[in-house]
């Protein structure tokens, strides 16, 4: 049950675009068409749920017990920055068919701020009352997180490829009219407010 | 100073405005603009690691190796963020407090890599400092920008000093939507002066 509270917490409350305001550059870039948006989202939900597991597990065994945690910033991002780039290769050995679809997107992840932020996010808060710092939490957190990500980029996607037919006015154009719409789309997603 | 000096300095300011004309780094503007100080103080530290990444990418672009150049800038720029985060975390707790994960995810504000890969590895030191305080000063002036409208028609205040009775507040622009769209129209109003500069410009050449 707390798994499940957790889940729509991290899905719907606390959407990681719409109020936690990370990862808005892939939000407004590739998110003209839904089959990208959806790329996208399957993207960072891999490299989230990756990237978390890893440093939640620097950070238990590595930057806690030598008390370095000062180093936390250097150390996360160095990890997912390689981290990406190890799981470009992977993906181009194993799956070719995997990475054409995924591949575009890789690099763009590892100046995304959700995934760091996300990273250092759980090491600063407890995922589930009561359990602690847990590696297995942190990750499922972050898998749901990734979900929250995806069910926006893919609601704005389907949006903007309404707005593209509707005439506006020229200074309007592109990322305004795209902020705004976001805007109305995090009124929509206020109304999750108090649902956990 | 040279006229082309201060030029490297300015063109920041408005003309390539990071956040409202080249829109980088939208995340902390969107997430730290609920008042001016939090505004201003994000886009301090901002500038500060702007800067001295910068000058010292710039000093050492002879020696870093073109293939891990991405690497090496990330390391530089996380080594000033951490010390940034520090330093406020010692001297400006609360707003440490407010600025909360937004400190250390300016290691992956587009600003500062986009401004080390574009601009600090190809000019000089002194040019690169110009460069990276201008593109400061720019973030802040957008920041402080939104933050202002919001914080006024959010909370009645600017700078916490009571304006508007709290009666007659919108709660809406200090909560998430109304970052979306204070930025929104305060970049559409941008794009608008910037467009009929132009026009103008074209209008005077073609007499």
């Amino acid at each position: 049950m707390e798994y499940i509270i957790m889940i729509i917490g991290a899905v719907l409350v606390n959407n990681i675009i719409l109020v936690q305001f990370l990862g808005i550059c892939p939000f407004l870039g590739v998110s003209s068409k839904v089959n990208t948006a959806l790329g996208m989202g399957a993207a960072v939900t891999f490299v989230m749920a990756l990237a978390t597991l890893v440093t939640s597990l620097m950070q238990k065994y590595v930057l806690e017990p030598l008390s370095i945690t000062y180093l936390q910033t250097i150390v996360f991002i160095l990890v997912i920055a390689s981290l990406v780039q190890m799981v470009e290769i992977m993906l181009k050995k194993v799956s070719p068919s995997l990475y054409r679809a995924l591949g575009v997107f890789l690099p763009l992840i590892t100046t995304n701020c959700a995934v760091l932020g996300v990273a250092i996010n759980v090491t600063q808060q407890t995922i589930i009352p009561g359990h602690g710092f847990s590696v297995i939490d942190n990750t499922l957190y972050a898998i749901a997180i990734a979900i929250g990500f995806t069910l926006a980029i893919t609601i704005f996607a389907g949006l903007r490829e309404q707005l593209e037919l509707v005439e506006i006015p020229k200074g309007m154009k592109g990322v305004p009219i795209a902020l705004i719409t976001a805007g109305i789309l995090a009124m929509a997603f206020m109304g999750f407010a108090n649902l956990v | 100073m040279s006229n082309s000096k201060l030029n490297i300095l300015t063109k920041g300011f408005f003309k390539e405005n990071p956040t409202l004309i080249l829109v980088l780094g939208c995340c902390p503007t969107l997430a730290v603009t609920t008042s001016v100080v939090n505004a201003l103080g994000m886009g301090a530290a901002t500038t500060f690691v702007l800067l001295m990444s910068n000058m010292l990418i710039s000093a050492l672009k002879n020696v870093i190796p073109d293939k891990v150049r991405i690497p090496s800038y990330i390391v530089i720029i996380a080594t000033f963020v951490s010390m940034i985060d520090l330093l406020i975390q010692g001297f400006l707790p609360s707003l440490s407090a407010s600025l909360g994960v937004f400190i250390p995810l300016i290691v992956v504000n587009c600003i500062v890599l986009g401004r080390a890969e574009a601009f600090a590895n190809k000019n000089t030191v002194f040019d690169s400092l110009l460069d990276g305080l201008g593109m400061g000063i720019g973030f802040t002036i957008a920041l402080t920008l939104i933050g202002g409208i919001r914080e006024i028609l959010g909370s009645g205040s600017f700078l916490g000093f009571q304006l508007i009775p709290a009666e007659y507040n919108m709660l809406i622009f200090v909560l998430a939507p109304g970052a979306f769209l204070v930025f929104g129209f305060v970049m559409a109003a941008v794009r608008y002066i910037v467009n009929k500069r132009e026009e103008k410009k074209k209008h005077c050449a073609a007499e």
